[in-house]
Formats: structure tokens, C-alpha cells, sequence
């Protein structure tokens, strides 16, 4: 869900797509800069941020990586709850690629965006951008070709998203509270149901 | 699948997603499946058309409901101790950052045909009308006595040695009345019966405590808190844990036939023609039916109301214990209500649970005192399930099966299970010390 404070957007992000279209190496790239040419199934870390300058605020990506979860369509409900933006991600090499992965959400103010990665591959090209833009016309995406080896548009799909997020959306959920180990601030910082 | 696991999970219900998380982070293989297309097994959360399939066999709620995935209704409704087990897991493991929690509103016990709000404190002794004055009193100095308890310090055992003394002789020292017993004993000690009585009273007190200093941790009406979107967030949460640690998932696959060699240790999970080859099987007690055994049944009544419990304060998510001995009964009755504040139901309605130990073939008759209580239902759904636990040798085996749900109203339970269980399969004790003191919740 993306909350507002004093300017500052807080936007839970979802990758999805098939496994193999470079979903990691994208949340990388924009992330850290880097760029592993064989980037191994993500371990460990499945939850970047990220904070964006955009105009007159800031906005602070929670990424979330499908873990792999998405080979055996085993995606938990979870992954999609509360999410402000999804990016769908595809293979541009890719003769098969099926960029729809589950377009069900809760949420009509989610910000959509599709990826065909690998553009740096355009010898081995099997989806043409033509077909690509017509999909994401359809279905309300909008579209880029992006590159996490190359770099090319990776960070301006996440900017384009985080210009694009609702500024006033209302909370449709009530917030709760995150449980968190750290040191007590002050007597008590336990707080809850505000 | 056709590749070797370390251990296959089967069912992907809390205990076993807690498990595939542990033995994941542990960097072990681990390959989960379930055969329903959903996770959390009996420990899911429903919406109203899974709701409606699986109690009326029909997928077309009635449309003045609302919509369907507004609804996040928990098959084993439970509460979590603020201060208990299952934080503590959540922290060790880091889960918390995948899930948002909501304090719950009200506890209450049912006394004389009133329901009261608990005492849990000696000021909240003092006020509460539970008890006559003189009582009060002695309650007071009871509840001073368990506050100041503390197993490493003699001094305030007060020359009593807790692991002798029995609960019944530790009251009777402060000479409380079976009234006063009876609501200590099964609203904040939460005991199920009667049998801690004639138990050493040590037991007794740290439940005491831990109600205690669960109730204080957030500083809502009760000890508990509770997921947003539902308990069936749980087991999706440490099934992402396990995945984030390359555990592999797959739901809807049917069938999940446990393999054996021949000495009947397990040596694979087979499933649509495929065998995935494993050293270890940790399954809930469905997919190894010849080595579980009926250990009782639970009986329950799910309701959908428009209005919270009454005489609850309006409390939009409660717990209410019926003590056996108030009901004439062997085992203690449980309400639990949730509703939209904890986005288990769309705005003005209310989820409420009235749940035993079975001891009839009834469920309407025997569960009729708890919905008494409940007032005016739109929609009522009755159940009785049968609960297991194995009877296999595990060192044998290999197999190493949950304990079903029992009809506790919170997780302790269940996590002092699953923690027996790691144990087992690994042979290492889970080292839960997490600073819980200093563990705190931020605001969103």
C-alpha cells in the first residue's frame, strides 16, 4: 500500500513474471548497480528499498522478488496484498514469453508497468516492442524495453512508476503494526492501531 | 521434481510452513507441496466462495454479503500472546517484516451468566466486579505474589518450592474462592480443564505471568494480536521465508504418496508419476493416515454477524473463555471475534467462532450456551473435525508428523510442537532468545 508522510511516499512493488526473464538482475541493477551475467536463482535476499527523489517528494520502493514461488505458480496471495505497483517482466528472446503472469489485484490505483528485458539481445529477439506496446495498451501497462546488463531504462521504468503513484490515495487499510527487534526507544515506543 | 531433497514438506499448513522456513534458513533442500491449489492447509483463511464450497457446496454466497475476497475466514481461529512463542519465532526468523498486526480489542471470561472483562493486574482486581471485596483483596496479594515471582530469585517464592506445590495448595494459601480459581485458572492462565489443580503450581504462575506481560506489551484491552487479512497470512509468510532460502514450492498437486524402502524408511514423495527422492518427510497427520491415531474432535460454529459480541464493550475483535465448570462441562468453550478492523470482513461485519473439545455428535446443542452469547447471526456454519497426532517412531522412519490443531485459543501450543519437531529433525534445540524486551512495534 503506498502511505504518505511529510512528502514521503512509502510503495510496496511486486515483480512478477516468468522465471528466467531477469527479475532480480532488474531489482539489482536498479538497487545496487551491478549486473551478474549468471545471476543464480534468488537466495536470501528477497526484500530490497530503494528511495526515489521524484518532483517534490520522495518515494521509498519496497521491492518484493517472487523467491522463485512463481515456477510451480505458487505465488501466495500475500506476495500481491497491499502492493501500489507491479512491474511484469518478460524475455524479450523469449518465443513463449507470457507477459500477462496474473493480473488480478485488488487495488485499481496500482501503477502497472511491462518490461521486456534483455534488449540488449536484439539479435536473438522473438517479441517485437509493436506487440509488446499493443498488449500493454489493452491492459492498461505502460511499456518499456530494458536492459539490466546494459542498465538501458532500468532505472527510468522505477521513476516513471514512482511519478505515476497516486500522491492523495486514501488508506484503504487500516495500519497495523510491524513487529520489530531493535532497542527499546524511551520507555515503552510500542504503539499501535493509531 | 525428479531430484533429491533433503526433506520433502507435505501440507502447507502453519506448523509445516514454520518448519520448511527453519530447515531452509538451516540450508537444507527442501521441497513443499500441498494437494490444494491454496496454502495454509487447515490452517487457512477462506473467502466467501471457498467459504460457501466447502460448508454448503455451493460457490454463490448470498450477495448482501459483500464481496468474497473481503473475507479472510480462519478454519482454526486463534489468537497470538503478545509475549509468546509465536513472536518470538516471527522475530528470530524475521517474518514480522512481511506482516502487519492489529492489537486485539477485548478478552473476557464468562461467569454466573454474565461475561466480565478479565482481571489481569492486581489494580484491575481491585475493580473489577467479578469479585466480592474481601475477595478482591486476597486476589490482589495473589496476583502481587505471581508478578513478583521470578524462578531464579528465592526470595520471592516466598519459601514455596513451585515444583512441588500444587496449584491447589498455592490458592488455597491465599484462600480464594472456586469462583476466583476458576477464572484464573482458565481466563488467564488458560487452562482447558481442571487438571492443573493437583499440578506442581510453577506451570500455572508463568502462564499468569506471560498473560501478564503479554497484556502490557501493547497496551490494548487484551494479550493478544492478531494478523491483518486473517491467520492464513502466517503460514503464506514462512512459506516465503523457506522460498527466499530456496526452498521449492508447489501446491495443487494431488496425491503426495509417501515412498518407503525396505526398512520402511522413507526414501521419496511421489506425485502425478513424478518421484521427488528425500531423506526426511514432515507432513500434517493427512498425508500419513496409517501412522496417525484420533486423539478427539473439535466442534465449532462460524458465524457472520453485523454487530461485534455484546456486552464486550463493542470490542471489534474479542475473546471470551466459558470455563467448563460454568457450563457443567469437561473442556472450556471459546468465542473469538474478528471483523473488518483487522480486514478479516468487509466494513460492518463481524466474524465470530464458538469452539470446544467436542463431547457430543452435536455441535448445535453442545456449542448453544457460547451462541447465546453471540446475538442475531446472518449466516451460521456448523463443524466437528477429528484431531490426530502420530504414533510413528520417527528415528525409524524418518517421517516426522504434526499434532492437528488443538482448540486452544492462541499459538502456544502449536509452536511448542513445532519446536519439538525441529528438534527431531535436526537434532539441534532452536535457539529462540530473542531480546523480547526490547522487541518493540513500530508504527507503519
Amino acid at each position: 500500500m503506498a502511505t504518505i508522510g511529510h512528502n514521503n511516499l512509502n510503495a510496496k512493488l511486486v515483480l512478477l513474471g516468468d522465471m528466467g526473464a531477469g527479475k532480480s538482475s532488474l531489482v539489482l541493477r536498479f538497487v545496487k548497480g551491478q549486473f551478474l551475467e549468471f545471476q543464480e536463482s534468488t537466495i536470501g535476499a528477497a526484500f530490497f528499498s530503494q528511495t526515489l527523489a521524484v518532483n517534490d517528494a520522495t518515494v521509498k520502493f519496497e521491492i518484493w522478488d517472487t523467491a522463485g514461488q512463481e515456477r510451480y505458480h505458487s505465488l501466495a496471495p500475500m506476495y500481491y496484498r497491499g502492493a501500489a505497483a507491479a512491474i511484469i517482466v518478460y524475455d524479450i528472446t523469449s518465443a513463449n514469453a507470457q507477459p500477462c503472469g496474473s493480473l488480478v489485484t485488488s487495488n485499481p490505483n496500482m501503477v502497472m508497468a511491462l518490461a521486456g528485458n534483455k534488449a540488449d539481445l536484439e539479435e536473438k529477439r522473438k517479441v517485437t516492442a509493436e506487440e509488446a506496446r499493443a498488449y500493454a495498451e489493452e491492459n492498461g501497462l505502460f511499456f518499456m524495453e530494458t536492459s539490466a546488463k546494459t542498465a538501458a531504462n532500468v532505472n527510468d521504468v522505477f521513476h516513471e512508476i514512482a511519478k505515476r503513484l497516486p500522491r492523495a490515495q486514501p488508506n484503504q487499510n487500516p495500519s497495523g503494526m510491524v513487529l520489530v527487534d531493535r532497542p527499546a526507544e524511551g520507555a515503552r515506543a510500542a504503539s499501535c492501531c493509531s | 521434481m525428479d531430484e533429491e531433497y533433503d526433506v520433502v514438506v507435505l501440507g502447507t499448513g502453519l506448523k509445516e510452513c514454520i518448519l520448511s522456513g527453519l530447515l531452509s534458513v538451516d540450508g537444507l533442500k527442501v521441497l513443499h507441496m500441498d494437494r490444494n491449489d491454496y496454502y495454509g492447509g487447515e490452517s487457512t483463511s477462506l473467502n466467501l466462495i471457498q467459504l460457501w464450497k466447502k460448508f454448503r457446496g455451493s460457490d454463490k454466497p448470498p450477495a448482501h454479503l459483500g464481496s468474497s475476497r473481503d473475507y479472510n475466514v480462519d478454519m482454526i481461529p486463534k489468537f497470538i500472546m503478545a509475549n509468546g512463542a509465536l513472536v518470538r519465532v516471527l522475530i528470530h526468523t524475521d517474518v514480522t517484516k512481511y506482516l502487519y498486526f492489529k492489537a486485539v480489542d477485548g478478552s473476557f471470561v464468562y461467569n454466573k451468566g454474565k461475561v466480565h472483562k478479565v482481571p489481569a493486574t492486581d489494580m484491575e482486581a481491585l475493580k473489577s466486579p467479578l469479585m466480592g471485596i474481601f475477595e478482591k483483596r486476597r486476589a490482589r496479594k495473589f496476583f502481587i505474589y505471581v508478578q513478583d515471582y521470578n524462578e531464579n530469585e528465592p526470595k520471592t517464592h516466598e519459601g514455596m518450592d513451585l515444583t512441588r506445590v500444587t496449584t491447589r495448595e498455592l490458592i488455597a494459601k491465599y484462600g480464594l474462592d472456586d469462583n476466583t480459581v476458576d477464572f484464573i485458572g482458565h481466563a488467564l492462565a488458560l487452562h482447558r480443564d481442571d487438571r492443573y489443580l493437583n499440578e506442581p503450581a510453577l506451570e500455572t504462575v508463568k502462564k499468569m505471568k506471560l498473560y501478564a506481560e503479554s497484556l502490557a506489551r501493547f497496551q490494548g484491552g487484551s494479550p493478544y494480536i492478531y494478523p491483518l487479512y486473517g491467520l492464513g497470512e502466517l503460514p503464506q509468510a514462512f512459506a516465503r521465508l523457506s522460498a527466499v532460502y530456496g526452498g521449492t514450492y508447489m501446491l495443487n498437486k494431488p496425491e503426495c504418496k509417501v515412498e518407503f524402502d525396505d526398512e520402511g524408511k522413507v526414501c521419496g514423495v511421489t506425485s502425478e508419476g513424478e518421484t521427488a527422492k528425500c531423506k526426511k518427510v514432515v507432513c500434517d497427520p493427512s498425508y500419513l493416515p496409517n501412522k496417525v491415531r484420533k486423539v478427539g474432535k473439535v466442534a465449532r460454529a462460524i458465524c457472520i454477524m453485523s454487530h461485534p459480541i455484546p456486552n464486550t464493550n463493542d470490542s471489534h475483535s474479542v475473546q471470551v473463555i466459558l470455563p467448563q465448570k460454568q457450563l457443567g462441562r469437561r473442556s472450556d468453550m471459546y468465542l473469538f471475534c474478528c471483523s473488518y478492523s483487522h480486514n478479516v470482513a468487509p466494513k460492518g461485519k463481524f466474524i465470530a467462532f464458538v469452539s470446544t473439545e467436542a463431547e457430543t455428535d452435536q455441535p448445535e446443542i453442545e456449542l448453544k450456551p457460547g451462541l447465546d452469547l453471540l446475538g442475531p447471526v446472518d449466516e451460521i456454519f456448523f463443524d466437528v473435525y477429528d484431531r490426530y497426532e502420530p504414533v510413528n517412531e520417527p528415528s525409524l522412519d524418518n517421517c516426522f508428523i504434526s499434532t492437528s490443531y488443538d482448540a486452544t485459543t492462541h499459538f502456544e501450543s502449536t509452536v511448542i510442537d513445532v519446536l519439538n519437531m525441529y528438534s527431531m529433525i535436526t537434532g539441534k534445540v532452536l535457539d529462540l532468545n530473542v531480546d523480547l524486551s526490547a522487541a518493540s512495534a513500530a508504527e507503519e
